[in-house]
């Protein structure tokens, strides 16, 4: 007699912020949980391969700027020794303690993890590939799909080379080359070009659009842009990468566009930031109802249910915006709604973030999309040189608008350029949950002397009252 | 006369609650709306009101009771109570005619909700029973987009647990309106809302109010699949659910007997055909009608409620039903009472293949003052159609029969079409419409006073 195949009430597969989030939500409400993934713990690209180790490293790019920048007052540090064996293991202490963390959370809760591979055979089966060694057929109920998504690649880049990283390699930090091209002006090749210059990489930039971090609003970027001109070697906007061949010493790459430099450059290391693409190639789904878009993203309904009843899709293989707090969001949806619970996946604003220096952060309706849709806005806007809090940190460099409804005052978008953007953004995000008005965070009394403070004063502009900006408004409000 | 007032519909996932207060005693005057029951149910507390006005004369519940839906609560003594509402208007008639669902058709009602809508007003004033909004002649529907956003898009104003509530309590939120700065909907506007709904008789409103009740998980009994409504389907579900909610309707039945006219048809078919088209009862039915409209006018009329007055219109453009794999269409012949059923047949002909094959443009499907839909080639002994607002009537036609009719003392196979004319009794009173019909079927009955080419 054949042995009955396990079975489990809820599986997910992929245990990054979205699927582990999902698993976690699903324990806690009593259900029998598995979750699958090819990591010994749970935390996905975000905790391994993105989110985390970038910022652990960017913040050690951030204190050595800071203390280049501190002769300005008075304090002067010598060259710093930078050990980067020791960063690197610190980086990857990070992620340990991390994932670590992931691996108890999931053993407290008995979810059942299982490291490997998973196909599906059908809408209420699938099969893991063990990483161990072996097989198991796991019969659902439910299961939520939370495999994320990939770098893109370019075709005719000798992406075998050594010197070609995508993401993953760059965070290896294996070493800091002499020189990097940096292709793909978006925040994860930004982000990764602002940690190699400040670990003494001369970094240039190759941006096939007309700007650096493309659809996001000029005004936010123009700040990140300077500074970025100013550590790179050089950034090159509307041009491409023609071609790309290596050599003994390097890659010599042959560009085309704009702003192409007439001969071809040589360099140590390219890095490949072009995009990211959805892990919708999930072996067997074509077994089921499950359908897939152009974009190669898996379709889903409101609750994240795919076409298939059984079979839900969360995270970066169910769409835009590619960003972990979206996919943990969206794995409680979807385990809420398998649990019976009358939900959606409604937010009124995701907020994005850029951690470069200065840090870009955005929320709800931009400036760009408005135009777009023929939207009308008023925009009030609070330049940081008049912010007391940043002339302190000597950090004039920024920008906080209000993107409001012209009839109701409602907060519609918010977007901050700027030191600390991204941890500022979420006061944001509230309002526009909220459907604050600008009257709100005018009296919403913000505490002093804070960058907070600036969109409490954005509030003030739009009335044309700033305390601390003269802008009165021709009509009286 | 005792009523008893028994809880009503909440929404498909709240089958009982907790009884959280009594608002009433025994012998207290209670009006129509007003609260008389706080229940808890497992996310909120919702007040029930009374569905009529009178005198409270037992009270079934206790505090701290479990109250299903359907669980009787009171007995109301109805009587003149502060504002004793009087049953509808036009309540004397055949089984069709509905009690008007929301005391809509007054203009000072209408001028009202538009003033909720434009100010934030002083008190939180819980919105009136809230009417269709396709229902108002003159005021344009609120500016709801539901699942698509149509243009710029502005979400409703509610925040994330408000959204969740609503949800819960299976309310569109966008349906909603909001009391406070800058429309902004509360829990307890979601609230006033539901409450708002089961003023309404129980839940057989179909075309009252767009689509709120929540649906059961239909899953938990086998197999489903979606689909999602295309655009023709959705029209008519929205055109049908206004049409229906806002006229009364009453279908007048009668019979033609059509033996002659069956040999004339079939003499001329072929000549028809020739010409393109098809000599079907439905063009012969068009020429009748079109001539019927010009000896009762008041069959091509529109009513206008907000500056209560009958539009007359002076030309005769029929609608013709036509069935197609994306649903019903009804494209419109102009001026059918200058065609020549000849002319009718090949135009009606062109028109539905046209429509079959989408290539219908927009003015082709507007402007008719009458319908007729026939459904005799399917099958059916007689229907009630529902009248193509803002028309006043429609005319359905069924299959022939051949039937036994007395005449001359014998009783003799005759070919008999049922008529079914359905009409808003708002415009039109029973007995016009009974002399509109007779008029057709005569017409029907005498072929020979019909030409083919005139």
């Amino acid at each position: 007699m054949s042995e009955k195949p396990n079975s489990t009430q809820l599986a997910v597969v992929g245990a990054g912020p979205g699927g582990y989030a999902a698993a976690f939500l699903a324990a806690d409400l009593r259900m029998q949980v598995t979750l699958i993934d090819a990591e010994a713990n749970p935390g996905g690209v975000c905790l391994y391969y993105g989110c985390i180790p970038s910022k652990a490293l960017l913040h050690v790019a951030q204190v050595l700027n800071e203390a280049r920048h501190a002769a300005h007052w008075g304090v002067e540090f010598s060259e710093p020794k930078i050990d980067l064996a020791k960063l690197r293991a610190w980086g990857q202490s990070v992620v340990r303690k991390l994932t670590g963390g992931l691996g108890q959370l999931s053993k407290q809760r008995a979810v059942h993890y299982i490291q490997g591979r998973a196909s599906l055979v059908d809408h209420r089966t699938l099969r893991v590939q063990k990483a161990g060694g072996g097989e198991e057929t796991l019969a659902f109920d439910h299961i939520i799909l939370a495999t994320g998504s990939r770098p893109a690649t370019l075709p005719h880049f000798p992406s075998h080379s050594p010197r070609v990283l995508d993401s993953t390699a760059a965070l290896q930090l294996n070493h800091v080359p002499k020189t990097m091209l940096v292709v793909g002006g978006g925040y994860i090749g930004l982000e990764l070009g602002t940690v190699y210059a400040a670990l003494g990489t001369e970094v240039s930039v190759v941006e096939m659009m007309p700007g650096l971090l493309p659809g996001v609003d000029r005004d936010l970027v123009s700040p990140l842009a300077k500074r970025m001109a100013a550590i790179c070697r050089s950034i090159l906007l509307n041009t491409k990468v023609a071609a790309v061949k290596e050599e003994k010493d390097g890659l010599r790459v042959k560009f085309e566009g704009a702003e192409a430099p007439a001969e071809e450059q040589v360099y140590e290391t390219v890095l490949v930031s072009v995009g990211r693409k959805p892990n919708s190639n999930i072996p067997g789904l074509d077994n089921t109802k499950v359908e897939i878009d152009s974009r190669g993203f898996i379709k889903v309904d409101l609750q994240r249910r795919t076409n298939e009843p059984t079979i839900f899709a969360i995270g970066d293989v169910a769409g835009e915006p590619m960003l972990a707090h979206k996919a943990s969001h969206e794995g409680r949806v979807a385990v809420e709604a398998i649990a019976g619970h009358k939900v959606a996946f409604e937010p009124q604003a995701i907020p994005a973030v850029v951690f470069t220096d200065p840090e870009i952060a955005w929320c709800g309706l931009t400036e760009t999309q408005a135009e777009k849709e023929g939207c009308p806005i008023k925009v009030a806007r609070f330049p940081w040189g008049a912010s007391g809090r940043a002339t302190t940190l000597d950090r004039s460099d920024g920008v906080t608008k209000l993107i409001l409804d012209p009839d109701t005052e409602r907060v519609l978008g918010v977007g901050i350029a700027g030191p600390g953007a991204g941890e500022l953004i979420a006061e944001g995000v509230l309002a526009v949950e909220m459907a604050a008005t600008a009257t709100d965070l005018k009296l919403t009394i913000h505490p002093h002397p804070t960058l907070s403070e600036t969109l409490m004063e954005s509030a003030e502009v739009f009335f044309g009252q700033s305390t601390h900006l003269y802008r009165p408004k021709k009509i009286p409000r | 006369m005792a009523t008893e007032f028994r809880l009503p519909e909440l929404g498909e996932n709240i089958a009982a609650g907790d009884v959280l207060k009594v608002l009433v005693s025994v012998g207290d005057t209670v009006s129509r709306d007003q609260a008389v029951l706080e229940l808890e149910t497992e996310k909120a507390t919702i007040e029930v009101p009374a569905p009529v006005s009178g005198t409270v004369k037992s009270i079934h519940v206790k505090e701290g009771e479990k109250l299903k839906v359907g669980g009787l609560i009171l007995t109301i003594e109805e009587g003149a109570g502060k504002k004793a509402e009087k049953k509808a208007e036009g309540a004397h008639e055949a089984p069709k005619a509905k009690e008007p669902v929301a005391p809509l058709p007054k203009a000072e009602k209408i001028q009202a909700r538009q003033d909720v809508k434009e100010k934030a007003p002083e008190a939180r004033v819980a919105p009136p029973v809230p009417p269709p909004p396709a229902a108002m002649t003159a005021t344009p529907p609120a500016p709801r987009a539901k699942d698509e956003p149509l243009g710029p898009r502005v979400a409703a104003p509610a925040t994330p647990s408000v959204r969740r509530l609503a949800r819960e309590l299976g309310v569109e939120i966008d349906e909603v309106t909001g009391s406070g700065p800058g429309g902004r909907i509360s829990e307890e506007d979601v609230k006033a809302y539901v409450k708002a709904m089961m003023t309404r008789p129980a839940a057989a409103q179909p075309g009252a109010a767009p689509a709120v009740l929540p649906l059961p998980d239909f899953s938990r009994w086998g197999e489903i699949e979606r689909q999602p409504m295309r655009s023709v389907r959705r029209k008519t579900a929205e055109h049908l659910s206004h049409a229906w909610a806002t006229i009364p309707h009453v279908t007048h039945h009668d019979k033609a007997d059509i033996t002659e006219l069956e040999q004339l048809r079939k003499q001329h078919e072929a000549r028809v055909e020739a010409a393109g088209g098809k000599l079907a009862m439905s063009a012969i039915a068009v020429k009748v009608v079109a001539a019927a409209l010009k000896v009762f006018p008041q069959f091509a009329t529109s009513v206008d409620l907000v500056r209560e007055e009958i539009i007359y219109k002076k030309y005769a453009h029929i609608g013709v039903a036509v069935d197609t794999d994306r649903g019903l269409l009804v494209p419109v012949i102009r001026d059918a009472d200058k065609k020549s059923i000849l002319e009718l047949s090949v135009e009606l002909a062109r028109l539905a293949e046209r429509a079959r094959n989408r290539k219908t443009t927009l003015e082709e499907m507007e402007g008719g003052v009458f319908t007729v839909s026939n459904l005799g080639g399917i099958g059916g002994t007689h229907f009630s159609p529902i009248v193509n607002s803002p028309e006043v009537a429609i005319l359905g036609i069924s299959r022939g029969r051949i039937e036994p009719i007395f005449i001359n003392g014998l009783f003799q196979p005759r070919l008999m079409l049922p008529l079914s004319l359905s009409y808003d009794h708002r415009m039109i009173d029973g007995a016009d419409a009974a002399r509109f019909l007779r008029w057709v079927v005569k017409a029907f009955e005498q072929p020979s006073s019909l030409s083919l080419e005139e």
